[in-house]
Order: structure tokens, then sequence, then C-alpha cells
């Protein structure tokens, strides 16, 4: 039991910390990869072609002077950054990102962390809590650009957060089960849930570019219109939470994306988990490319989208999906 | 100004944007009411920048107030060289060397076309599409490279002068300009890649931001807003100045009334200035740069090095400067932004008794609160984009 | 039960790393508070009132709207997992659970409540 205990905390340690290297070279890549279609370079200077440059910003960001002016609700200014990292973060303890087994004093282990029969919930949920840092966020800075942008944030990211349900239940229809190990294992014969349920699958991604607030739906930090939205009057390390938590949002929606629709960790030949981050980066890799591309919708179209199209679709394809199996079945 | 709140029931919010946002262009305020996100009154608050540059005129004489006319419109600054220039040409009468007149065109269209090529770099930015910004400023700096050769600066280049151009410009000069020329349409079909048929740009620009062609001639606005409601007119073609007659060009027209109409005149604008500068390339001839009229005529270099005479007068014509008859004159041109237009009041002096400077970004600006209301909060941005304003005019 | 233990420790574990990153920059970091610094940003102009307003209704009806279709949704997922099991019976009772859905979702957008401006 105490070898069980232990054994899971250097799993959370570990997943926690390649994460947040995730993270941070994720902001390298992006950086790199957007600069390049952008007829620039990117980072150059820190490091080899500025693979120390998360680093660095980093360290400048711990060591900036943090600062919370007079009028904020102070508990709430200071809870709100943890509220939106914390669940981006946690989310990550159902990810089944490897099917590897260890064996540890005779015991078989699993790599990683668990598997709950309601994974995909467990997520969702998860994904709701974060609303609440935004909003926290938004309202404690007593900003009116904050204020602004944590509303328009949150309304889109709950607006979303249906399709975005609506858009999993066709391939947990196929499933049969909520546990993501449960979904991956449902497509080990190679038959990923994307082929039947590619609908869902776009709806999915649209829904889920919009509720990790990235281009073309990025309006609660349109720096042209907000200034930066609801973290415009965060600095320092707390400002640096905001990001680390889109960031790692960013990943989380791309592990169900993988799981649910793309096989997870099931691939042709060798090492699982090298098919699931190579999944990962393909998805990561299309955002960055429509942010290269797209404008921005305005709000009101954005609502439109997620309210008047993407749910209607979503709720069709989940009937369709119904009948049909009941059929074949 | 105090809390705006127009009664306690309503939920008119009142935001103010800028003078530190990102999206306005420079240091213009706007007093926005807002009801929810829909604009419900608009009001700039424009002074920011303001150097008194017409009261400065009056205590310069006619060659040093050229410098000044640069940071009006910074942007397009030999446009507006060209503009005071030809309004102080007006007192005179004077022939203007044919080279100094092509190279006035391919100048005022260059500098049409970088400053439309920032305007849909900062206009895009502003509604989201990241990518052509980099890609339009990738052009101008082309543009500015050629400035620089012609000139010796890249923005504040103060280098058409009374009477003529300052100097001629090195061969390089032209090889640049042929490059660029061949390759200019082809960059703009890219900018139009990616903007022109895209769904997200046309949801967040057709029918937004609308000025009827009635509310266009009651508020004065000119250049490719005037041209975007539907009103055909450019200056170049229906007044021509210098020797716009003779080159073929289309004027831009679009009847749409919103910004998407005056994203495409603007756009078509950077292809027809293209056009000009071919022909002002195929037919530019020798010759001087610089009037030899005794009155404004500034002496070369190579004739100050070896003439008496032309030492004497650039001595006396630099530091008193020329005085210009008694009356009124005004010069206008087809700048970037509209009618850039030049009212100078003489009593006979080196220096201008009064100037007035008709700056388009400032009477375009008026228009604002009869494109926004009624939209929302974001498509303000995008109409303050349309607007196309610098503050170094709107100020001055 | 055991499924779950490593969940609470990674929510333990990813709430101190939250603290930690927060609190780590305390002592290199400098603290040189001053009236201007401190005030809230309104584009370089003193504010003109307090940001915590009223606003607008729109909002509050989203939020509900967000309300009925997410609890649609949380119905939807033990449908979809036993819906082998459910057979005939459960597919025709989700028809029409999901129609009479739809037709409050038809009726919320006629009445102009999924419309923005």
């Amino acid at each position: 039991m105490l070898v069980e205990l232990i054994f899971v905390v250097i799993k959370i340690l570990v997943v926690i910390t390649v994460l947040l290297l995730g993270v941070a070279y994720m902001t390298w890549l992006e950086r790199k990869v957007i600069g390049h279609m952008q007829v620039r370079l990117g980072p150059t200077h820190v490091g080899w072609k500025g693979l120390l440059q998360p680093i660095a910003d980093g360290l400048k960001l711990v060591a900036k002077e943090d600062i919370i002016p007079t009028m904020v609700d102070k508990p709430v200014y200071i809870i709100a950054p943890l509220l939106s990292l914390i669940p981006a973060l946690s989310a990550f303890a159902v990810i089944p990102f490897t099917n590897a087994t260890v064996n540890l004093f005779g015991t078989e282990y699993h790599l990683y962390i668990t598997d709950v029969n309601i994974g995909l919930l467990y997520v969702l949920a998860l994904s709701s809590v974060g609303t609440y840092g935004i909003i926290m966020s938004g309202w404690a800075s007593n900003s009116k650009y904050a204020l602004l942008g944590s509303l328009r944030s949150s309304a889109q990211v709950i607006s979303y957060e249906t399709a975005m349900g609506l858009s999993l239940i066709g391939p947990v229809l196929l499933a049969g089960t909520v546990s993501l190990k449960g979904i991956t294992e449902a497509q080990a014969n190679g038959f990923w849930f994307i082929v039947p349920q590619f609908v869902a699958f776009v709806v999915y991604l649209i829904s889920a570019i919009a509720e990790t607030n990235r281009a073309p739906f990025d309006l609660p930090e349109a720096e042209t219109e907000l200034v930066a939205g609801f973290h415009v009057e965060y600095s320092s390390m707390k400002f640096a939470m905001f990001f680390l938590a889109e960031y790692a949002n960013m990943y989380v929606v791309s592990s169900i994306a993988t799981i649910v629709f793309l096989g997870g960790w099931n691939g042709p030949f060798g090492p699982s988990f090298i098919w699931f981050i190579l999944k990962i980066v393909a998805l990561m890799f299309f955002y960055l490319w429509l942010r290269a591309t797209l404008p921005r919708l305005r709000f009101d179209q954005l609502m439109t989208l997620g309210w008047k199209i993407l749910i209607p679709i979503a709720l069709v394809n989940v009937v369709v999906t119904s009948i049909v199996l009941y059929a074949i079945n | 100004m105090s809390a705006m709140v127009k009664d306690n029931l309503s939920e008119i919010v009142t935001v103010n944007m800028g003078p530190q946002h990102p999206s306005t262009h420079g240091v213009l305020r706007l007093v926005v009411d807002l009801d929810g996100e829909t604009i419900v009154g608009v009001r700039p608050d424009v002074g920011f920048l303001h150097r008194g540059v017409e009261k400065l005129a009056e205590h310069r004489t006619y060659h040093q107030f050229i410098p000044l006319t640069d940071r009006l419109d910074y942007l397009s600054p030999l446009s507006n060289n060209l503009a005071y220039c030809l309004a102080v040409e007006k007192f005179f009468d004077v022939k203007i060397p044919e080279r100094a007149e092509y190279l006035r065109v391919i100048f005022a269209e260059l500098a049409r076309a970088a400053s439309h090529l920032v305007w849909i770099a900062t206009h895009a930015l502003d509604i989201g599409a990241m990518t052509v910004f980099l890609y339009a400023f990738r052009e101008r700096e082309l543009i500015l490279d050629m400035f620089e050769i012609a000139t010796g600066q890249r923005m504040t280049s103060s280098w058409i002068r009374v009477g003529g151009i300052r100097e001629d410009v090195p061969p390089l000069f032209f090889e640049k300009l042929k490059e660029f020329v061949s390759i200019f349409d082809d960059r703009i079909n890219t900018y139009e890649n990616l903007l022109t048929k895209n769904r997200i740009w046309l949801s967040r620009t057709v029918g937004i931001g609308k000025l009827s062609r009635e509310d266009a001639l009651d508020y004065g606005v000119s250049g490719p807003i005037m041209r975007g409601s539907g009103i055909d007119f450019d200056l170049r073609r229906d007044e021509p100045y210098g020797i716009y007659n003779r080159f073929k060009f289309e004027v831009a027209v679009s009847d749409g009334c919103d910004i998407y109409s005056r994203y495409l005149v603007r756009v078509k604008e950077m292809r027809e200035s293209n056009k000009i500068l071919q022909q002002a390339l195929d037919q530019i001839p020798e010759g001087p740069v610089m009037t030899d009229d005794p009155r404004i005529e500034i002496p070369s270099h190579e004739d100050v090095y070896e003439k008496m005479e032309a030492l004497i007068r650039r001595f006396y014509i630099i530091t008193k400067g020329f005085a210009a008859p008694k009356g009124e004159a005004y010069g206008c041109v087809e700048a970037p932004k509209g009618e850039l237009g030049f009212y100078i009041v003489s009593d006979g002096d080196t220096k201008p008794y009064r100037l007035k400077i008709r700056a388009p970004s400032y009477v375009n600006l008026g228009a604002l609160e009869a494109m926004a209301k009624g939209h929302m909060l974001a498509d303000l941005v995008g109409i303050i984009g349309s607007v196309d304003i610098v503050l170094g005019e709107i100020d001055r | 039960m055991s499924g779950y233990l490593p969940i609470a420790l990674m929510l333990v574990i990813a709430a101190l790393i939250g603290l930690i990153s927060i609190s780590v920059g305390f002592l290199i970091r400098p603290r040189k508070p001053e009236k201007v610094k401190l005030s809230v940003y309104e584009c370089g102009m003193p504010e003109f009132s307090d940001a915590r307003q009223r606003y607008n209704v729109r909002f509050y009806v989203i939020a509900m709207l967000f309300v009925i279709f997410d609890v649609e949704t949380v119905f939807l997922f033990p449908w979809a997992v036993s819906f082998d099991v459910l057979g005939l019976f459960g597919l025709i009772e989700m028809i029409v659970f999901i129609i009479i859905l739809v037709f409050g979702y038809f009726y919320a957008w006629k009445k102009g409540a999924l419309e923005w401006a």
C-alpha cells in the first residue's frame, strides 16, 4: 500500500513536471511556428535556436514585481489564478497516455496516474471549474476591461462546453463507457472513432478551441479590443499562471480529442506514448496554424456559432448515432 | 469628466478607450457609452499630440516648414511635402522640371502604398488576422528602403522642395523600384488570399460601420472612406495636380458603405498605385530636378562649389528664405487618407501670415460616431481601423 | 476507492505547485508600490466609476440556458454508457427527451434568447 502510494506520488510529480515543461515549450513552439509562418524567426537569442527562451521567460516572471492594485478584492484576486491552474493540471490525473506497465515488487503497475470509470465526466467537470478562475479574476480586478473580458470568457466557455459535451456522447455511445482507458481500448482494433464520428470530431475541435480561448475564438484576451481581457490587472507569477492554465488546458482538450477520436495511445508500431504525444502535437500544430491564419470572430457571432449551429449539429449527431447503432445491433 | 451613467435604471456603462489603448492607433481617446456591448455613443477626444504646427508655420520660412509637414501624417511624409509645396508654388506660377514632376508622382504613390500597407496591416491585426500584419510590413520595408536610398530617411524624409525636389535619386533607387513594382501585385494577392473571401473577415466587415452616401457628403469625409461610400471622386483624376493627367489609372470605388468596401477600395488603390508607378518608370525623362526660376530656386551643391552667384543665392535663400507675393493659396493632393490641403495666407513676407491644414484624418474621424452607433464594442476597433487615422495629423 | 485516491493527491499536489510558484518569488522580487502604479488600468485616464456595476442581462440568460443544456448532457452520458442494456426502450425514451428539449430550445431561439445584439 505504501509502495503504491509513493509510486502514485512519483507518477504525479513526473506528469506535472512533464506537463509544465510541455507548456513552457509549447510557448516556444508557438513562437517559432507562427514566426516562421509570418516570415520571421521567433526567439533566437536565449540558447540554441532560442530553446532556453521559455526558461528565461519563467525566471523573469518569477522575479517581477507583483503589483496588486489598490481597488481589488484581494482574497479573490489571489485565489483566481490558482483556480484556473489547479483544474487544468489535475485533469491529467485520468489521462491514459500509455499502456506500458512497470513491475514493482512483484505487482504490475500502469504508468498513467489512475483510471476511473467516470474519467471523461471528471475532465469535463474540471474544465467547468476553470471558468470560476476567469470570472473571479475579472470581478476581483475592478477594471471594466477585465470584467468585460471575464464575462465574455465565461459566456463563451459555458456555451461551448455544452456543444463539447454533446459532441462527446457519440463516441461514448460507440465505446459504451466514459472511462478514458475504456474508450482507448475500444479503438484498439484500429477503427478510430474519428471515422464514424467525424461530425462530432469537428464539433469537438471547434468547441475545444473556443473552450481554451484560442484564435479565432480568443475574444476574452483580444488585446486589440479589451487590451488583455480578464488578466489585465495581473502581473508577475499570477499573470503567468493564467497562461500556464491556458496552455495546460490546450493539452487537456488535445488529449481528450486524441483519446476519444484519434485512438489514444493506439498506433501501428512502437511505444504507445510516442503515438499519444505525436497526436497531441499534431493537434497543437493545428491550433497554431489557425492562429496564424484566421481573423477573430465577434462575440455575438461566436455565440451564434455555438448555440445555433454547433449544438443542433451535436444533438442530431447523438440521435443519428444512437439510431444507427441500434439498427446495427 | 465624471461618471456618465445616464440614469440609474439603464445599464449604460461608460468606457474610456485610449489614449493608452493598443487599437486606437496612437493617442486617440474615445469615450464610449456601452449598453452591454452595444455602442450607444462615441465621443472622440483629440489633442494629446497637439504641437501647434499651424502656429509654428507663422515663424518659419517657407522651406523651414517642410520638415514639420513630415510629422503630420508620418506614414506618408512625402505626400504631405507635396501638398505643402504645391500650395506654396501657387504663389509663383512656377514650371517644375519634368523629371521632378515624375519623381514627385513616384514618391507620392510609394507613400500611398506604404500608408495603405500600414493600414491593411494594423486593420487586419485589429480584427485578429495577425499574419497579414507581418506580410504587409515586409513590403512596407521595401518602400522605406527606397525612401532611404532616395532621401536618406526612412520616414521623415522632407525631400520635396518648393520648385522641385531636393536632389536627384541615385540609380539604385530605380533598380529597387523596378523590383518592387514587379512583385507588388503578387504580394497584394497574398493579402487578399488571407482576407478578401475569408468568412470570418467578411462577417467582421460586411455591413459594419455603415456611412451612407449622404452622410459621407454631410460629414465632408474624403479619400477611401468617401469612395467606399460610393462617391466617385479622386483629386488625382478630377482636379489633377502635377502631371497626374498623363497617367492611366482607375479610381477605386465601392458602394457597400461599410468597412469591407473601404477595404476593397484601399486594396484596389494599392494596385492602381502600382500601375502608376509602372507608367512613371517607363516615361521618366532625364533632366534637372529643381526649377531655374530665380525667385525660389535652391542652387545645387555642384553649382555652389563652383559658382559664386550660386553660393550667394543658396546662402540667401536658405537663411532668409523667399518672399511670397501678397495673397492666398490653397494646394491639395489626394493623400492616402483623403484630401490633404494647405491653405496659406501671405502678407508678402518670407513667412506665411497664416497657415491652415485640412487634415483628412481629422475630418474623417468626425464621422466616427455615425459609423459606430448601434454596433458592438468589438466593431469599434474595426471601424477606427477603417477610418485609417494618424494622430500626428489629427492633433497637428 | 483506490482509483480516486490518486485524483485527490493530484489535486493537492497541483494546489501546492500553484501556491509555491506564486510565493517562490517573494524573496527576490522588488516591491515598490506607488499610487499611480497601483491604480486600475483605464487607458491612462482616471477611472470614471467603480467597475462593479450591473451588466447586460443576456449574460444571465446564457448562464441559465447553459444549466439546462448541461444537465441534459449529464443525463445523456449514463444513457450512452448503458445504451446496449436499455435497448429500444432507452432509445425511444431518449429521443422523446431530446424532442422535448428541442422544443424548449426553439422556444428560446424564437424568444430571442440566443440573439446577442
